[in-house]
């Protein structure tokens, strides 16, 4: 399995300003090229000497998702003494699993607990003496891997998985004993309805896969925006959020966009606030780049704090913030209380029908704890692991969650295509193992004792 | 009273003359080595104890690799079978099989000739009681601490030889159970070797007991066919052989019969459970799950409301007709009154009773994948002496073992067979490496590279490999290079040729219930389309060459199935790189801390000779396959 490209996120997430992917192996290149270019748009990694370091844009498609440094180290002469890309990007939780995301889709695998290092070794890089270290190292990440994976896994989650695989091992033993015993088993009429199950098992991963999306919150933290106008009191709620004995986990400026992103802990809830720029219509084109980003940033968002200044009229620029909270959670802080208030609550109420509304006051922290209730009754999340370890594990579970289901799409498609039978259980077998990798299973004999233990085999 | 003191001196001693002896002792000698084989009976070489068929899903599979490796037992079944089908025809070409009935004597009698006129053969029709050793080492492998110097017979004779081919099949300490009525016989009331296990135990190998069963013989004039739905052969018939003409081998062919069980046979057995030996616990061995008696398959699949019966000729000079899905364990008495409930066997007058059948064999992870005892120079084994099931994994085993006991005789390399080479390797490789606790029985499902290992390419993935060893002749080999040789330019040739999109084209295709062209399309990308033939896109193709069958149908599934292969082949890549780092003999697990407890004891059991075997241990997960990995690179780079 040597020389396949493997990828990481590099540094802690929670510990640095900047965060580093790294990319291992034979592809490395390739697939951080296909995804970067420099300023002129063009790609040119692969032009590039080794132990140099490129500027440019990440994309997404069409789409920059970070200003970013790559650095291109052509083995050997890397840590791994493969073809090794790393990419410098913002730190923050968003942006670099975005970026660790995309590496995987373009190829690349999560590395396994001491991967590189594995490899440093037997590519020759690390001295003899340091064999004993990596074995532990090895032992011991997957030792922790396994353990924070089973943890993720509670309750629900785990039974469901092995109630997929349970069918769909089902599935499989019915194929295999039926071509290992055809005058016994007949597969007549079988592909109707194995489509009907499998549209069903799609379905479960796909809800499966959204599901994830709520492990992350309680993880990585609920993606908050807070939104407002300019001087509505964004920046002092952030503070007053943070103030109150409250850890502040990293602290990163963008360089150049106008958004501060704080992890913040509420009580067991992780919030990881976004103050972005205040919203109105500017011709100043740095601004306006700012605007952008915080109407992105809101797009993407778990929750938005909509700050308004009620010392001031609602106008044309409070109507586009308002659009931007349909089909979101949210939460309107009418703020300043303080002051004599121009904006009528009523109408508000009405404006918004699906927010909560709570008055405040940043300058005597009116309202604060109010907002804290609100968010953890919004969100009820308990136990809460806000490890590094777990969420790589967490990504890992991911990832085999969309492998499974891309297996199970191509039986789909092979039963489309009309292919025979034994088509369909290759992918089927691929879907069941890594439904397994997640539950920590593997496949072993675990087909044979199916097939014996449900049907009834000839002779 | 004088004592037997005569002393023989051959190369290879060959113990039992079943489908893994026959295979066995025939590479041996072929190879040049001066060869006996031995057998309690020389009437029953390459006896058919059980179902009267070769071949069979996998099974099929595994008797073209025999044959590509330069075996006998396509061959024979070639000269000698009464019915001939493709089974799973309308399914993938890597799960097409073919299963042949045999006429039992016939096969026997054709196995025994071919015996009999090889050179350098000798049969020899005694019972094997010791085996006779001597203490040693090896520098290259400090497992070895054992050389095999011969054998002796019961009558006292030595033989001594350089080496020895275990494939005592079910013979050693055989017992037959039919109800409380017990036999200490081997099959078909055959004499058992009874003294061979205490010499084996002696050298300190494990031994294990196994369990096996086989229905009833019925008088086929007892029987009422008219109840019963008629099952043909093939028209025409596809033969096992890569060396057999498929013209000269058709010929009429004989029917088997279907007929069900119900309730009231069901009925009949739950009642006498408690007179069979199995759940009455009389029965000590393990049975195998694929191959249940009709008592286990009433009692484990309780919902079923019947179960099918196959009655097949037993050959066609017998009125014997074998009960296939019926074998039993259960007293005559009940045999009778049960099977007479099936509609057709009202009347049936049994010839043989149902039994089932106990006896030694050994663990097979004391082996190396070339089938030598790992701590034992010159001891090999093969067959149901392994603990596995079935003609077929019998012969691919006895091949295999034979082989190689000639290859380190004549001081060259042995062979081995990796799981994406062949369904031998995997039978064997599942036998040295996993655990098993039943006689192990082929199935598609336990090849993990099975679109690459079918029957049809056999000779592609095989036939190289048996004409280095040697058992495959010049003029053999002469035939398959050149038909390998049409098959590539057959495949380039429909490769190079375009089709464009023309009307009388578009029209083709349409009523060949498929879609019109949007370009300029090559007949190979045509036929990946999956409802279009080679066949069938024949009017697109008006120079087409005239080909073998065997050659297009090779040319029709490398073309059609392209993109599935590769698939596979990229995995195999992957695959060999594990399977080629090796593991020394002596590495002490012991010494790598970071192993898991269980991995360690488990590694330490089988001793995996490479990176690859340890993997699939059940119980050795990928981490501590990465420390084993780290532990050996730290290694080799000390040396």
């Amino acid at each position: 399995m040597l020389n396949d490209t493997i990828c990481a996120i590099a540094t802690a997430l929670s510990n640095s300003g900047i965060s580093i992917i790294r990319v291992s192996g034979q592809d490395a290149v390739e697939i951080v090229d296909s995804i970067f270019v420099n300023p002129s748009y063009k790609h040119i990694l692969k032009s590039k000497e080794s132990h140099t370091i490129s500027y440019g844009f990440l994309l997404d498609g069409e789409e920059i998702i970070d200003e970013v440094l790559v650095s291109y180290f052509k083995g050997p002469k890397s840590f791994t003494s493969e073809d090794t890309v790393e990419i410098n990007c913002h730190g923050g939780v968003f942006v670099t699993n975005k970026i660790l995301d995309l590496v995987v889709k373009k190829g690349a695998r999560l590395a396994l607990p001491g991967e590189f290092t594995k490899r440093a070794f037997l590519n020759g890089r690390l001295d003899l003496s340091k064999a004993e270290a990596v074995m532990d190292l090895i032992a011991s990440e997957s030792n922790l891997s396994l353990k924070s994976s089973v943890s993720q896994l509670r309750g629900s989650v785990y039974d469901k998985i092995k109630e997929l695989r349970e069918s769909i091992i089902y599935e499989i033993a019915f194929i295999e004993s039926a071509l290992d015993d055809p005058e016994h088993i007949s597969l007549d009429g079988y592909s109707d309805r194995l489509l009907e199950k499998i549209s069903d098992i799609e379905k479960n991963i796909e809800k499966l896969l959204r599901s994830h999306n709520n492990g992350r919150l309680v993880k990585d933290g609920i993606r908050t925006v807070i939104v407002g106008k300019p001087n509505a009191g964004k920046s002092s709620l952030l503070n007053v959020l943070s103030g109150f004995d409250r850890a502040i986990v990293t602290d990163i400026e963008g360089t150049t966009r106008d958004i501060i992103e704080e992890k913040i802990t509420l009580g067991n809830i992780n919030l990881l606030v976004v103050d972005t720029a205040g919203i109105r219509e500017t011709e100043d084109v740095v601004e306006s780049i700012g605007v952008k980003y915080a109407i992105e940033y809101a797009e993407n968002a778990d929750l938005i704090l909509y700050v308004v200044d009620s010392s001031k009229a609602l106008d044309e620029n409070d109507m586009n913030i308002i659009t931007m909270l349909k089909n979101k959670k949210s939460i309107v802080l009418l703020n300043k209380q303080d002051l004599e208030s121009k904006v009528d609550y009523d109408e508000l109420v009405k404006l918004v029908p699906d927010s909560l509304i709570i008055k405040t006051s940043m300058l005597n922290e009116l309202g604060i704890e109010e907002l804290e209730d609100s968010i953890m009754n919004m969100f009820t999340l308990k136990e809460i692991d806000s490890s590094n370890e777990v969420m790589i594990t967490n990504e890992r579970h991911k990832e085999a969650l969309s492998l499974a289901l891309s297996s199970i799409s191509q039986v789909k498609n092979s039963i489309e295509l009309g292919l025979p039978e034994d088509f369909y259980s290759i992918d089927l077998m691929s879907a069941y193992a890594s439904l397994g990798s997640i539950i920590g299973e593997e496949v072993s004999d675990d087909l044979v004792n199916e097939i014996f233990s449900k049907f009834c085999m000839g002779k | 009273m004088g004592i037997n003191t005569l002393v023989e001196e051959v190369d290879i001693c060959v113990v039992g003359a079943g489908h893994a002896g026959c295979e066995a002792a025939l590479a041996c000698a072929r190879l040049g080595l001066d060869t006996v084989i031995f057998t309690v009976s020389v009437d029953s070489i390459a006896l058919m104890p059980c179902n009267p068929n070769i071949g069979g899903s996998s099974k099929g599979h595994i008797v073209r690799e025999i044959d590509a490796l330069g075996g006998e037992m396509g061959k024979n079944i070639d000269k000698t079978f009464i019915q001939s089908k493709m089974l799973n025809v309308s399914k993938g070409p890597a799960v097409h099989s073919l299963r042949a009935q045999a006429d039992k004597s016939e096969y026997s009698r054709s196995m025994r000739m071919v015996l009999e006129n090889q050179e350098h053969l000798t049969i020899k029709q005694a019972e094997v009681t010791e085996l006779l050793w001597e203490e040693c080492s090896s520098e290259n492998d400090t497992n070895v601490n054992k050389r095999i110097v011969g054998l002796k017979t019961y009558t006292g004779t030595t033989y001594l030889c350089k080496a020895v081919v275990l494939c005592t099949g079910t013979y050693l300490k055989a017992r037959c159970l039919t109800g409380e009525a017990i036999t200490y016989t081997g099959p078909n009331g055959l004499q058992p070797a009874n003294y061979l296990t205490d010499s084996l135990v002696n050298m300190g190998i494990e031994v294990r007991r196994f369990k096996t069963g086989t229905p009833a013989r019925m008088d086929r004039r007892s029987l009422d066919f008219s109840k019963m739905e008629e099952q043909k052969g093939d028209d025409p018939i596809v033969p096992f052989s890569f060396s057999s003409d498929p013209d000269a081998i058709q010929k009429e062919q004989v029917s088997c019969y279907l007929t069900y069980t119900n309730e009231e046979t069901h009925k009949i057995i739950r009642d006498n459970l408690d007179r069979s030996p199995i759940y009455a616990g009389v029965i000590e061995g393990t049975g195998p799950r694929y191959c249940p008696s009709i008592e286990d398959k009433v009692v484990k699949f309780s919902d079923k409301e019947r179960h099918q019966v196959f009655i097949e000729p037993e050959g066609l000079y017998t009125n014997e007709m074998y009960v296939s899905g019926m074998s039993s364990s259960l007293p005559e008495d009940v045999q009778l009154k049960m099977y007479r409930t099936v509609p057709g066997m009202e009347n049936c007058k049994i010839v043989k009773n149902a039994y089932a059948i106990e006896y030694d064999c050994i663990n097979p992870r004391q082996l190396y994948a070339t089938l030598r005892f790992k701590n034992i120079l010159g001891l090999y084994a093969g067959g149901q002496f392994n603990g596995s099931s079935g003609y077929e994994e019998a012969a691919g085993q006895g091949l295999i073992a034979g082989i190689n006991a000639a290859l380190s005789c004549l001081g060259k390399d042995e062979i081995v067979l990796d799981r994406s080479e062949a369904y031998i390797g995997v039978l064997i490789d599942d036998l040295v490496t996993k655990d098993n606790f039943e006689p192990y029985r082929m199935m598609t499902s336990r090849a993990e590279y099975r679109l690459l290992l079918r029957q049809d390419n056999a000779d592609m993935r095989l036939r190289p490999i048996g004409h280095n060893i040697g058992l495959i002749t010049d003029e053999e080999y002469e035939k398959f290079l050149e038909k390998k040789s049409l098959i590539e330019k057959e495949i380039d040739r429909i490769k190079s040729i375009n089709i464009g999109a023309a009307k009388e084209n578009q029209d083709i295709l349409v009523s060949l219930g498929s879609s019109p062209l949007g370009k300029s399309t090559s007949l190979a990308e045509l036929l990946c389309r999956p409802e279009l033939t080679y066949d069938s896109i024949a009017p697109f193709d008006i120079n087409r060459p005239s080909l073998p069958k065997a050659v297009i149908d090779e040319v029709e599934i490398e073309v059609k199935y392209e993109g599935y292969i590769d698939r596979q082949l990229r995995q195999v890549e992957q695959f060999k790189r594990m399977e080629k780092k090796l593991i020394p003999s002596d590495i002490d697990y012991d010494d790598i801390d970071s192993l898991r407890l269980e991995a360690r004891q488990k590694l330490k059991s089988i001793k995996p000779v490479s990176v690859g075997q340890a993997s699939r241990i059940s119980g050795v997960s990928p981490s501590d396959i990465s420390v084993l990995l780290v532990y050996l690179s730290s290694r080799g780079s000390e040396k």
